[in-house]
């Protein structure tokens, strides 16, 4: 029922609803009030699936007429069949997850391939504040102080590259981006990207997967 | 065929009545899960809204254990003081399950005694009231005689069947046993199968009933005497399994009743007590002792993870809606969370929401937006797919 155009929806929501081809099945870890489900749906024809752990977020999803469990996305991942989805979407969760490395393999046994956001701790006013004032990092996308930060990790882009080799992924593609927490409008960066990019994108697949 | 009842001012359905549709004659008895045969059966049904030209609006709502039929609307000759039908906060024009859309059935269940065939009914061996003889029945012969009345209505596609508690167990034996008829599920606050805690509360119940004098084995129909203290305590204790800690703090806590001290004896001191009382007299007045036993039986027995052919084996294509409530302590939460576990398993679409709510578990019958607005959205997307 409900089909936002793609430019009401979030920037780095927008770059990673244009890498999923028509028909997919698709779930969104951390999926809100279904936005990018909605889009997806009505523009498409995905057969989505969100988790959301915010109840009253869950319920707006799914009086939006989307399938949604509310629950905690690292339990909920170990249920689903294996390949029960082309896409599994991690979007801007990544640097709260307390076993990263598990779900990510949980994430690969139930998806094709799998989407990873998160905003990237390399961007250059971060290592300026740190450079020149020696404090723990505060941007647009880390709002965060030191002592109140819902956030347990902080990731680059590089150290995703390494950790994804590392559990062994292969990276079929990387988009690093500059946009704010919020916004529906931003831009793909492509010089210097690790110094530039508020977020990165990534998509990983197993090693030993056949996947195109 | 246009089947229509009810009219009246917007937001209220208005005027319903109450039908019955009989069955089941001899030598064409139903065969139930028992392998005893019933007959003749009536089942007691109420309709709202219009069934559409192509007959896929239709929506099966699952009554719980002591509910019945009568979902929505009024009565003719019910004023506006009289309380109208138990689920009519959602069910209505415009609401959550809305009549202008769809075409909405109830019916009593098998063992009630709200209309529908049930140990107080004329056994037609005896032309006395069945008793305990009437035959054992489960929640699939509930449903049977629920899917002979949608044949009867020449309902052959469900758009939803929605119920809670007992009524949710119906909901899932539907998707069971009809996988094709039924186009989407929502099961509210409700399991797969009893824990032992249920099974327990429902033993004391039983025992209350049967331990009554007045009980006489279950032929108390024609003596005068019925076993009323016992279906009270019953249902007394029915209605605490039914709440919660907070809820009962918040609405007695430890206040008395009409008093500022202690009586010193064993009158209603306390207000949960008064309270409690009450509900047990009032049950007394619109409930039969033997239907509480039968269907509290029946669902003990129910238990979806044991079935030959469970819930998982049903083929993909049912849209599954699973709600809780936080502070259910009969049906909680995890076991709401089996269910929806056990479904995705099986690669069945399923959204499962628990409501932050301190009503226990009979916040479902409780008017709550948050319910009519999760049903109406999801029921949207199920019609407009």
């Amino acid at each position: 029922m409900a089909s936002p155009q793609p430019e009401h929806i979030r920037f780095d929501l927008q770059v990673i609803a244009s890498l999923i081809e028509p028909g997919s099945r698709v779930l969104d870890l951390g999926c809100g009030s279904g936005d990018l489900l909605a889009w997806l749906a009505a523009a498409r024809d995905v057969r989505g699936a969100g988790i959301e752990q915010d109840k009253d977020k869950a319920a707006r999803c799914i009086a939006r007429g989307l399938s949604v469990l509310q629950g905690d996305l690292n339990a909920e991942v170990e249920d689903y069949p294996d390949a029960s989805f082309d896409y599994v979407i991690l979007s801007q969760t990544l640097q709260q997850v307390y076993e990263p490395a598990r779900l990510l393999r949980s994430l690969a046994r139930i998806g094709r391939r799998v989407i990873v956001s998160f905003p990237n701790f390399s961007h250059w006013t971060i290592r300026l504040q740190l450079l020149w004032r020696g404090m723990a990092p505060k941007n647009d996308q880390l709002p965060y102080s030191w002592y109140d930060t819902p956030n347990i990790r902080v990731i680059t882009l590089a150290d995703f590259r390494r950790f994804a080799r590392d559990v062994g992924y292969r990276i079929v593609r990387e988009i690093a981006i500059d946009t704010d927490t919020a916004s529906r409008s931003g831009k793909v960066v492509e010089f210097l990207a690790d110094w530039r990019a508020t977020y990165g994108i990534f998509i990983i697949e197993q090693k030993n997967s056949d996947g195109a | 065929m246009t089947i229509a009842t009810g009219q009246g001012a917007p937001a209220s359905i208005g005027i319903v009545e109450k039908r019955f549709h009989r069955f089941a004659d001899p030598p064409d008895t139903m065969v139930l899960e028992s392998g005893t045969r019933l007959g003749p059966i009536t089942v007691a049904f109420e309709t709202w809204g219009r069934l559409s030209e192509g007959r896929d609006n239709a929506i099966l709502v699952a009554h719980a254990f002591s509910g019945d039929a009568h979902a929505a609307g009024r009565y003719p000759g019910e004023s506006g003081d009289d309380k109208p039908g138990w689920w009519d906060f959602l069910i209505g024009p415009g609401k959550g399950i809305d009549t202008d859309r769809y075409f909405v059935i109830c019916a009593n269940i098998l063992g009630s005694c709200m209309g529908t065939t049930g140990p107080s009914s004329l056994n037609p061996a005896t032309g006395r009231p069945y008793g305990l003889d009437f035959p054992m029945v489960t929640i699939g012969d509930m449903v049977e005689t629920q899917k002979r009345l949608l044949d009867h209505l020449g309902i052959d596609r469900l758009l939803t069947v929605v119920g809670g508690s007992v009524g949710g167990m119906q909901v899932l034996e539907w998707c069971r046993r009809y996988p094709r008829v039924v186009r989407s599920a929502i099961p509210i606050a409700t399991t797969m199968r009893h824990s032992a805690l249920a099974i327990a509360f429902n033993e004391i119940a039983r025992q209350a009933i049967m331990a009554d004098p007045n009980w006489q084995g279950g032929n108390y129909y024609d003596t005068g005497r019925r076993p009323d203290l016992g279906l009270a305590v019953a249902r007394m204790v029915g209605h605490v399994t039914y709440l919660s800690d907070e809820a009962m703090r918040r609405k007695f806590g430890r206040r008395l009743q009409d008093k500022n001290d202690f009586s010193f004896g064993f009158n209603a001191d306390f207000q949960v007590e008064s309270y409690l009382r009450h509900q047990g007299s009032k049950f007394v007045r619109r409930f039969d002792a033997n239907s509480l036993l039968y269907i509290t039986r029946a669902a003990d027995y129910f238990d979806m993870t044991q079935r030959p052919d469970p819930i998982d084996s049903a083929r993909p294509g049912i849209k599954y809606l699973v709600i809780s409530y936080s502070s259910d302590w009969l049906y909680p939460t995890y076991q709401a969370r089996e269910l929806v576990r056990r479904l995705k398993r099986a690669g069945q679409d399923v959204s499962f929401c628990e409501i932050e709510a301190d009503c226990g578990h009979d916040a479902f019958l409780i008017p709550d937006e948050r319910l009519s607005n999760l049903i109406g959205g999801f029921l949207h997307g199920i019609a407009a797919a």
